[in-house]
């Protein structure tokens, strides 16, 4: 098959890093004009998952791959320190439905008994289950996130998940290819989080349907893995199922050690099949895009979409700035939704939730990011401040490294990993009409709760916010 | 096999706003469980109020539009969330199609395995369609076959499908089916894996 994708790819153009992957794993093009792909690794979750299974006893079907597939429990797990499947009463059946279903199928299950639990999204990469160049699919719109490694990580529905539970393949329409290039050098207080909220601003949210987006520039080559992921993380927020970032040296220093990865002869094999993941010179994409990165500021959301975004130094636009009727007419709303007026400052917005976790910021160096401005400083009164760490294993590094009693000595809550007060589907909801500046991804009403109220914004951001009990720019000197 | 798609004659309910994602679509909160009423928590925070009770402004609270089959929406419908819950949610409500200028790509395929029609239409068509679905007669006929919709007093609006999902629909492919008659290439492409790719093919192991 790599044969078969390098006669492909001489015989014709400089080909792009994700049409080399997807080439790779093409098992053949169906009738239909879609390319069944073969998929290397899928991770499983609670609240998509159930009914795949169920299809499966229901059509008789089993799984083809359990070896190539894991399971764990985020989503609806509560996230109490020493919590149990037990802990959140609400989640009882999904949860005990994913353990009973991993075990029956055969699947390593990393529930919240494993020292391995975590957000799928953080903990494919922790393990060594995703690896630069794979196909890794999950039941969740932010699998993209595995991109950072230079992976082709697909968000999947549920009919979707069973179709891989049975045939360890995807039937897909190709996506066409866009390209964001980062110039220049990241400014002081900006941070991956900031770059990729700055694009959709730009773009829209809209803006990638369709196709496979890499993110490339001296910006980009210059992030830690961590932070790549960040930025591959919210490539659905602009609206591609797909985000991805070529792997270089620190990407494959990141990968080897892990637990799952591969190690010795086998590792040496995959690091010269490594090295030829990128887009060669001349590689046409089908959309472009340029962002600046000396005119971003620490960016923070003002509306109900991503892309109603502005540097914490701007104002929250005039209505009738918006070209559209459309597009004025949703501003409206959402400045309605947010309780916000046009032209108000962002900076000095009291805050009532101040939530730092999700599978786009919550691993170490998001927290050691949070720390250094939490450190020394009290949660403002009033203010519920939490820290979520991504998986249980970023929870003992962070432990490790003394973060959690920084954050505890704030007045911040140190909890147990898992999705929490991004998705609010277990216990963790900004209360009806409450104000929440948070690290997660969607801003959509109701997200936090009922009329929950959500700005996003970065790690250091939220902490910042939690200390002054308003949102505040980190790049001032008088910082609490 | 799935049920194939039927034409019909239906009510079509206008919910023109651009970027409605799966969260208004189907609320977190009718996540929590595997067997949830869906059909009744369709745009549930839209729909009802903090006691739970009908909002009367509401599209679907109202009188003809509560037996809608055909949902009217604006550009990049389903974005968000990957939760094929909205897919279900539709249809449990009774919803069989949803026409658009956009869909957003998750949504898309899990409208499709569901045997929900996903129609793409030009934005001035559907706003004439939407203009007739708030008047006296918000009645329509949908044929997937021809690929239009017909309004109650002759108005027709086109809608695009790629042929080989139009069929598909229409005989109600189960995909899963579909696939597996590839089933001898799908293993010869992991066994050829093994030795080309082992870091990906071998069963996930453990460091020693």
């Amino acid at each position: 098959m790599l044969r078969r994708a390098a006669t492909i790819m001489t015989a014709s153009r400089p080909v792009t890093l994700f049409e080399k992957i997807w080439l790779g794993h093409l098992v053949k093009s169906l009738d239909d004009g879609r390319d069944l792909i073969f998929v290397d690794r899928h991770i499983l979750q609670e609240t998509t998952s159930a009914i795949a299974f169920a299809g499966l006893t229901r059509t008789g079907r089993s799984v083809l791959h359990p070896e190539m597939t894991i399971a764990t429990q985020d989503h609806i797990v509560s996230t109490e320190p020493g919590r149990d499947e037990t802990t959140n009463p609400q989640g009882r059946e999904l949860l005990t439905l994913m353990r009973h279903n991993a075990y029956r199928n055969r699947i390593r299950h990393f529930g919240v008994d494993d020292p391995r639990q975590g957000i799928v999204h953080v903990i494919g990469p922790e393990l060594g289950v995703a690896l630069p160049g794979c196909v890794l699919v999950c039941g969740d719109s932010h699998t993209s996130t595995a991109g950072g490694l230079g992976a082709l990580g697909i968000g999947i529905g549920t009919s979707e998940v069973e179709h891989v539970l049975a045939t360890q393949t995807l039937a897909l329409t190709r996506p066409k290819t866009m390209r964001i290039t980062y110039e220049g050098k990241l400014q002081p207080g900006t941070s991956a989080k900031d770059l990729i909220l700055r694009a959709i601003g730009l773009f829209g949210i809209a803006a990638g349907q369709g196709h496979a987006i890499e993110y490339a520039g001296e910006a980009i080559a210059g992030l830690p893995v961590e932070a790549r992921l960040t930025i591959c993380n919210m490539s659905i927020e602009i609206g591609a199922r797909l985000g991805l970032i070529a792997p270089d040296d620190k990407t494959f220093a990141y990968v080897a050690g892990r637990e799952f990865a591969p190690e010795g002869a086998v590792l040496d094999h995959a690091l010269a099949h490594w090295r030829t993941l990128y887009s060669a010179p001349g590689a046409r994409f089908d959309k472009e895009y340029t962002v600046d990165c000396s005119r971003i500021a620490p960016q923070v959301t003002w509306g109900t979409t991503q892309q109603d975004v502005v540097g914490v130094d701007d104002r929250v636009p005039r209505v009738d700035s918006f070209p559209d009727a459309a597009r004025r007419e949703m501003a409206a709303a959402a400045m309605a939704y947010m309780g916000v007026e046009p032209g108000m400052a962002l900076e000095g917005l009291p805050v009532d939730v101040a939530f730092i976790g999700s599978c786009t910021n919550a691993r170490l160096s998001d927290l050691e990011a949070a720390a250094a401005i939490a450190k020394g400083g009290k949660v403002a009164p009033g203010v519920r401040a939490m820290v979520v760490p991504g998986s249980m294993s970023v929870k003992r590094a962070a432990e490790a490294k003394g973060l959690h009693e920084i954050f505890r000595q704030a007045g911040f809550e140190w909890r147990d990993a898992g999705c929490s007060m991004c998705v609010s589907i277990n216990e963790d909801i900004v209360p009806p009409g409450r104000r929440a500046i948070a690290t997660s991804n969607r801003n959509f009403e109701n997200r936090q709760g009922p009329r929950s109220r959500t700005h996003l914004a970065s790690p250091a951001m939220v902490a910042a916010a939690a200390l002054a009990g308003h949102i505040t720019d980190i790049r001032k000197a008088d910082q609490p | 096999m799935k049920q194939p798609f039927r034409n019909f004659s239906g009510i079509a309910a206008a919910m023109p706003a651009p970027n409605i994602n799966t969260d208004a679509i189907i609320p977190a909160a009718y996540l929590r469980t595997a067997n949830a009423d869906l059909g009744k928590g369709l745009f549930g925070m839209l729909r009802y109020d903090d006691a739970g009770n009908e909002k009367p402004d509401f599209v679907l609270n109202q009188p003809p539009f509560r037996e809608a089959e055909i949902l009217f929406a604006g550009e990049n419908f389903g974005c968000g969330s990957s939760r094929e819950a909205a897919a279900w949610a539709l249809k449990q409500f009774g919803m069989r199609c949803v026409f658009a200028p956009s869909f957003a790509d998750i949504f898309y395929e899990n409208a499709f395995r569901n045997g929900l029609l996903a129609g793409k239409v030009a934005p001035d068509a559907l706003a004439r369609m939407v203009a007739q679905a708030g008047g006296a007669t918000p009645l329509f006929a949908v044929d997937l076959a021809a690929g239009h919709v017909t309004h109650a007093d002759g108005e027709r609006m086109a809608f695009e499908i790629a042929p080989a999902r139009r069929d598909a629909l229409l005989r109600g492919d189960d995909e899963i089916d579909m696939t597996l008659a590839h089933r001898a290439e799908i293993a010869a492409f992991h066994s050829a894996g093994l030795a080309e790719r082992p870091w990906l093919h071998a069963p996930l192991a453990r460091k020693a």
